[in-house]
């Protein structure tokens, strides 16, 4: 697939094509209208940036290559302070890096797009294979309180799909969001459906109308989310990693920070039932419900189709959205099950949360596995089994 | 517990006190109102400079909704923060790549990094080289003060060989980078430097390197009175300043390896590179674009 469809329209190539998790996450932002791209190779994520060298171009767009992930992080914030929707891909060692600048973005309230296909770790640890170790620094991992999306795809279809989506959540809520993708999900290769634009729902507006010069950039509107001004549009704006006031000038004091920071974190705590999405497998009669996501749910998904062929009563929660997590639906379904399996290739992260949000309702048993592959339905299965009894 | 938010009429109320005085001077329209005091010390040249930049942009007749000033962290990176333009006041060293983001974004906006010289060239050292290699259509001006002054006078990238700082109690004994160098040989089109005894100088410069097309880099050396300049005995800003006179020398052929600045030592100053190279946006377009669309 070089780029160009029959219809002529080069940013969205509507029909179906044979592509992998990395290529459908480039063409996810491409159809989302990503004019700037900015990376660094990094296995198994190179494939998202190779795509967007090829991609953005023929869209008038911007693609990049920088020094280094720092560098990576800080220009796509940059991009989205002039307008662009702004996109990075990197994998574990790149994403430790990209921390600096995400608290960057989550200050300034520049909304991005990063994609982490996430392979084994710590440091150099497995280039090639798969991890998902990153899940709990995507949450925690730049310094400082504040709150950031991350949504898990399963397959390249959803990669192109959460990925067109995650602009419009970043537009939304002026903040970061992360693709916590895979190296299998990355990797794999699958048919992904491209829409026609009619049937996407449509990106959303950048920006806000003309005010007069002098107005407050940070002064929240709806949704406790301050509307977003670019620069080169004539407000003079000043935009500060310091703690600031509502004019965006730094204000060192403990009630400015008690008043910026409780925005940060609200303006996304305060909208998780807006924003976690999940997918729910057999869970009405359930006893035991797997949690998973990425390329683990693809396992579970098989071992709870095996349990329900045999008579047990399992199912399947699968977490999209990773955060926000899903915390209202775990506390609603810990009262009526017996117990909690986490299947994720970590050792307990996700774990932690599904323990914290069943306050010891239920039983919350880990199936970890530390990466290099993903697990089988025979590794899984006993797991499964031992908890429903 | 949670702080309510600030209802729009305290911050209104906030601005009106703002306001007080704000255009007594004709440069006022260049300052946000209510910024000014400014957080430099007294005697400190980073005022100057930051003069010799509204100046310029006075001058040079530069559009203010069209230019846009990023800074790193520092004394320097605070002077995006006073400046009536969009301004972005960015993570310590990153004020390039940032700066690289915004004008790729939008290249029709006049991009200036303004920031010192550990933010510029230790943290963000890799940055600088590599936006001049490049040609990103950005200009960098650089105060020079030989220390890290917001942390309290350390020991740095350009610190001299002998000079006392804070982490360097019996000398620093590291060599320091030559910045004018530095900048031609990773590929800068435009390279000046001057100290802040030479206000129009300085000032045309910036109107030169920002008209520039392509990656320019000024450097400004500046006192560190409370920092570098007391530790090293120096003496006051007025003193520096009369060395500064008696010690710069124009040096606009000089071959920029003879221009670095020993401790003590003399300040070659001038123009020592301004050369036509096309820039990342022009090669994008000629080499990518009509490629990519045919």
């Amino acid at each position: 697939m070089t780029g160009r469809t029959r219809s002529g329209d080069l940013k969205l190539l509507t029909g179906t094509h044979f592509i992998n998790g990395d290529e459908a996450c480039a063409e996810g932002a491409v159809a989302a209208g990503c004019t700037f791209f900015a990376g660094y190779p990094i296995t198994p994520a190179t494939e998202v940036a190779e795509r967007m060298a090829l991609r953005l171009p023929q869209v008038d767009g911007v693609y990049i290559q920088m020094e280094d992930e720092l560098a990576s992080m800080a220009a796509i914030v940059g991009a989205s302070c002039a307008g662009a929707r702004a996109m990075t891909s990197t994998s574990g060692p790149g994403f430790s890096l990209m921390m600096e600048n995400v608290g960057l973005a989550a200050m300034l309230e520049a909304p991005c797009v990063l994609v982490n296909i996430m392979r084994g770790g710590p440091s150099t640890g497995l280039p090639t294979l798969v991890g998902q170790q990153d899940v709990m620094q995507a949450r925690w991992g730049s310094h400082g309180d504040y709150e950031v999306i991350a949504l898990a795809p399963e397959s390249p279809q959803e990669a192109f799909e959460l990925t067109y989506e995650a602009f419009n959540v970043a537009d939304r809520y002026r903040t970061p969001v992360m693709i916590l993708s895979d190296e299998v999900v990355g990797h794999m290769t699958e048919k992904v459906t491209i829409p026609s634009a009619e049937s996407l729902v449509p990106a959303a507006r950048r920006g806000r109308k003309p005010l007069k010069r002098g107005f407050a950039p940070f002064l929240p509107g709806e949704n406790e989310v301050p509307p977003m001004v670019f620069a080169g549009e004539g407000y003079h704006i000043h935009a500060t990693g310091l703690t600031h006031d509502e004019y965006g000038y730094p204000l060192i004091t403990p009630e400015a920070q008690e008043r910026l920071v409780q925005r940060l974190v609200r303006k996304i705590r305060d909208h998780a039932d807006e924003i976690v999405r999940t997918e729910e497998l057999y869970t009405e009669d359930a006893e035991v419900i797997v949690v998973s996501y990425g390329c683990s749910a693809r396992t579970t998904r098989e071992v709870v189709e095996q349990a329900r062929k045999r008579g047990m009563k399992v199912g399947m929660l699968r977490l999209i959205t990773v955060w926000p997590f899903a915390e209202k639906r775990i506390r609603q379904l810990s009262g009526r099950v017996k117990a909690f399996v986490v299947a994720e290739i970590n050792a307990g992260q996700i774990a932690y949360e599904v323990e914290r949000c069943s306050e010891g309702r239920a039983k919350t048993v880990l199936a970890g596995f530390m990466g290099g592959r993903i697990f089988s339905p025979d590794e899984l299965f006993p797991i499964v089994e031992e908890a429903l009894s | 517990m949670i702080q309510k938010l600030v209802p729009q009429q305290a911050l209104e109320a906030d601005k009106r006190n703002w306001q007080k005085g704000h255009g007594d001077h004709p440069l006022d329209r260049f300052l946000k109102e209510g910024r000014i005091p400014h957080i430099w010390c007294s005697g400190c040249g980073i005022g100057i400079a930051f003069t010799a930049f509204v100046r310029a942009l006075e001058k040079g007749q530069f559009d203010c909704d069209k230019t846009a000033v990023v800074s790193g962290i520092g004394c320097s990176g605070r002077a995006a923060g006073y400046l009536n333009l969009d301004t972005y006041h960015t993570t310590h060293g990153r004020a390039i790549p940032f700066a690289t983001g915004l004008k790729l974004a939008r290249p029709e906006l006049k991009v200036v990094v303004f920031s010192g010289d550990g933010d510029l060239f230790a943290i963000g050292g890799n940055h600088i080289i590599h936006a001049a290699r490049r040609n990103v259509d950005i200009t960098v001006i650089c105060i020079n003060n030989f220390n890290y002054g917001m942390t309290g006078g350390q020991g740095g990238p350009t610190t001299p060989l002998e000079a006392r700082t804070t982490t360097t109690p019996y000398g620093c004994a590291e060599h320091p980078f030559n910045l004018i160098y530095l900048a031609k040989a990773a590929g800068a089109v435009y390279v000046a430097r001057w100290t802040v005894l030479h206000t129009y100088e300085m000032r045309d410069a910036m109107i030169e390197g920002m008209n520039k097309r392509g990656f320019s880099f000024i450097e400004i050396v500046s006192p560190c009175p409370t920092g570098y300049a007391r530790r090293n005995k120096l003496g006051s800003t007025l003193d520096l300043m009369r060395f500064y006179r008696d010690n710069s020398y124009l040096a606009a052929e000089l071959d920029p390896e003879n221009t670095a600045l020993p401790f003590k030592g003399r300040v070659a100053v001038g123009k020592f590179v301004d050369v036509e190279k096309p820039t990342f946006m022009d090669m994008w377009e000629s080499c990518v674009v009509n490629k990519a669309r045919k």
